[in-house]
């Protein structure tokens, strides 16, 4: 027995040497072949919720920057240079995430990350990624303070220089679904309902201050406890409010469940959300009482995009296990800006890949000044890693299904 | 505050109240027989919810019957399911540990409640390719909430009142009347006696798993009716708050189990629904519907140790 288990001890001391042997291989193989006739590996992270309820957000995600790497790659986009995709899952969980952060920070062949999907992942992400220098761009992940500070309603300040994010936050998002409400929809009392996130409560926030500005009234303000499915008590308050359209801050898995829940019980009011509400898989929970729903998703609706056609085409070319959903458009652009910066960085050290930390810091400066044309449209960041677009779309469910944008346009405050 | 909203936030706690005493029952008839808290117990219910999916999904014929002419076989396939994760998870987790020091199973019962969801959230698969990494639909009634004066009772509310009260009921005619049942009570009370009686308790143990697995699985498909949805992690806040039910009622008694998944109902929905009814307390309602729940806990627990309808028992442990 003792025999045995010594031997058993032995074999797994040998192969964890071995992978460590190997790993530690290929870590320093990337900056000794650069000068030589192989292509030089460069990494670039993706982090979003690959399970769990979000999972059909999260996929697209993927998906969307594995078309940017593949094409870059086919096109020789920066000559010497094997891009390559490293994907991982953060469960929409903010300790997974950081996790995951740490991860992408200790191999040094990672030049850049796409994601996360969640604005609390991305917030618990941002101090890793920051101490190493290492570009984050986030896709899908909207609330405002992750660009602009904690206090960025009066004093906006950077927080983080790593972070970018190519997607219009929630302090359009909201004020741009509370004025399609009060002028266009002509409802004046409305209920808000948040699953107590980051983001859902951002949002309602942002929302609420606008719809109160235009003279609206906030009937009723609840926030949900995490994970539930159960809004009996709140739809009872909110029948008795004499609210005419529920305002949800959060995603689909538990928002989908609040409208079908609104409607069985007597109450026909619109359910409307944010970018988080607005998946096919909220009609199929919902069942066909969402139909007249509304959800707001930041950019122009993709398929009417003339510069997302070739994203689309080739996306359809590739034929991916799942459809590139609402961040496709905005991951594919954003895994497509780290590429570029990788190769402003490597022109500027002669075409080879500069040793160490200089590496990441030459990205991140690169990241700053990038500016291209991309699937959802122009792409810069300013002074706090945002992007200068501030084009919104409101989807209604109509039939069954997302409709095709009922109103399209920037918010202008 | 209307009477009719009062009534409707009681039909609300009694509904939900319901479920979670369907699920409590199953922790307090394991921790009856072999004081063990069966954390896996969540899951066992989870697993109940995708057992009755399954005859829905993947048996031809059944997803066109309408859905009353289903439930029986969607039933009977969540029964089948999570009787069987029970049984084997007593068989192959728990019996080889019943000598062990009781930490022992008690880690190895929230190692396998990890592990069930990741089986189901792995390789869990829908015709058509659907995983169930993301929550899954689950058929629900069509039609319109009955309508009582202003009070609607859902139709999945109805089926969930009637389910729980013949599954209490019947439990209670086995625990009394049948042999099985009371050489069930005989085991609790003093296995090595019950031994020396002729009374297997091996046998009877599994015969507890095996009745809470089933009641878990009938208030797994109410869950399903209701929200219209079902997901592999939906055991853990589930089993989280029939653990509480169960020790609000005191843990160990069956009756107690149900009165406390009702009392824990009733006041997560009455506390917050009225609390979310004025102005002024809002902030302090749905978000708040845990915390007044364990609050009722604490001071239960603090007035009357041993639950609502425990009874004091010399310490075991």
């Amino acid at each position: 027995m003792f025999q045995r288990s010594l031997a058993v001890l032995g074999a797994v001391a040998g192969v964890c040497g071995l992978a460590t042997a190997c790993g530690s291989r290929s870590q320093s193989g990337h900056q000794a072949s650069g000068s030589g006739g192989g292509a030089t590996v460069v990494k670039i992270g993706l982090d979003a919720p690959l399970t769990g309820g979000l999972q059909a957000l999260g996929l697209g995600m993927q998906y969307s920057a594995q078309l940017a790497v593949d094409l870059a790659n086919k096109q020789q986009a920066v000559p010497g240079v094997t891009f390559q995709l490293v994907a991982k899952d953060d469960q929409a969980s903010a300790s997974i995430g950081e996790q995951n952060a740490a991860a992408y920070v200790a191999d040094p062949a990672v030049a850049g990350v796409v994601g996360p999907l969640n604005s609390a992942v991305a917030q618990s992400m941002q101090s890793v990624f920051n101490q190493a220098n290492l570009v984050d761009v986030s896709s899908a992940s909207t609330n405002p303070s992750l660009t602009q500070g904690p206090n960025w309603k009066t004093a906006k300040t950077r927080a983080y220089p790593s972070f970018f994010r190519d997607i219009t936050t929630d302090a359009v998002q909201g004020p741009f679904a509370a004025d399609y409400v009060f002028k266009t929809l002509g409802i004046h009392t409305v209920a808000t309902v948040d699953d107590g996130q980051t983001y859902g409560v951002g949002l309602v926030e942002t929302f609420s201050a606008e719809f109160k500005k235009l003279g609206g009234q906030i009937a009723l303000a609840q926030t949900a406890t995490a994970n539930t499915t159960d809004y009996s008590s709140v739809i009872s308050a909110i029948k008795s409010s004499g609210a005419k359209l529920v305002y949800y801050g959060g995603e689909y898995p538990a928002g989908a469940p609040l409208s079908k829940e609104l409607k069985a019980a007597g109450l026909n009011i619109p359910e409307m959300g944010g970018d988080g509400n607005e998946d096919p898989t909220y009609i199929k929970t919902a069942g066909p009482a969402s139909n007249g729903d509304f959800a707001t998703v930041p950019g122009a609706p993709l398929a009417a995009l003339p510069s997302a056609k070739d994203f689309i085409a080739q996306y359809q070319a590739a034929h991916f296990p799942a459809p590139y959903a609402i961040y496709g458009g905005t991951s594919y652009d954003a895994a497509e800006s780290i590429i570029l910066s990788v190769k402003a960085a490597l022109a500027q050290d002669g075409g080879k890949v500069p040793a160490g930390d200089a590496f990441r810091s030459q990205v991140e400066k690169a990241e700053q000044a990038v500016s291209f044309d991309g699937a959802t449209g122009p792409v810069a960041f300013d002074q706090y890693g945002d992007i200068g677009s501030k084009v919104i779309t409101m989807y209604k469910i109509e039939n069954g299904a997302w409709d095709q944008g009922v109103y399209s346009g920037a918010f202008a405050g | 505050m209307s009477v009719t909203v009062l009534l409707q936030l009681v039909e609300n706690g009694l509904v939900l109240g319901a479920m979670y005493g369907l699920i409590a029952v199953g922790y307090t008839m394991v921790y009856g027989t072999i004081q063990l808290i069966n954390f896996a117990h969540g899951e066992i219910f989870m697993l109940g919810g995708f057992g009755a999916l399954t005859v829905y999904a993947w048996i031809p014929g059944v997803a066109h019957l309408p859905l009353l002419a289903a439930l029986p076989l969607m039933l009977l396939g969540g029964v089948v399911v999570a009787v069987a994760a029970a049984v084997g998870a007593e068989r192959l987790a728990y019996r080889p540990l019943r000598a062990a020091p009781r930490l022992a199973p008690l880690i190895t019962a929230i190692g396998l409640s990890l592990a069930l969801q990741q089986v189901v959230s792995l390789w869990y698969r829908l015709p058509g390719g659907g995983n169930a990494k993301a929550p899954v639909a689950f058929p629900s009634f069509g039609g319109k909430a009955f309508n009582l004066g202003g009070v609607l009772v859902q139709r999945a509310d109805l089926f969930t009142v009637i389910a729980a009260a013949v599954c209490m009921a019947a439990l209670a005619w086995f625990v009394a009347r049948t042999r099985s049942g009371r050489a069930m009570q005989a085991t609790a009370q003093d296995p090595d006696t019950a031994r020396l009686m002729g009374i297997d308790p091996d046998r009877m143990i599994v015969v507890a798993f095996a009745v809470g697995a089933a009641l878990a699985a009938v208030a797994a498909l109410t869950q399903g009716l209701r929200y219209g949805q079902i997901s592999f992690d939906m055991g853990f806040v589930a089993g989280l708050k029939a653990f509480t039910a169960a020790v609000l009622g005191g843990i160990g008694n069956v009756r107690g189990a149900m009165l406390g998944g009702i009392v824990l109902g009733l006041a997560e929905e009455l506390s917050s629904g009225i609390l979310a009814h004025f102005r002024d307390t809002a902030q302090y309602g749905q978000a708040w519907a845990d915390v007044w729940a364990f609050v009722l806990l604490i001071l239960v627990l603090l007035l009357r140790p041993q639950g609502l309808l425990g009874e004091r028992v010399a310490d075991r442990a």
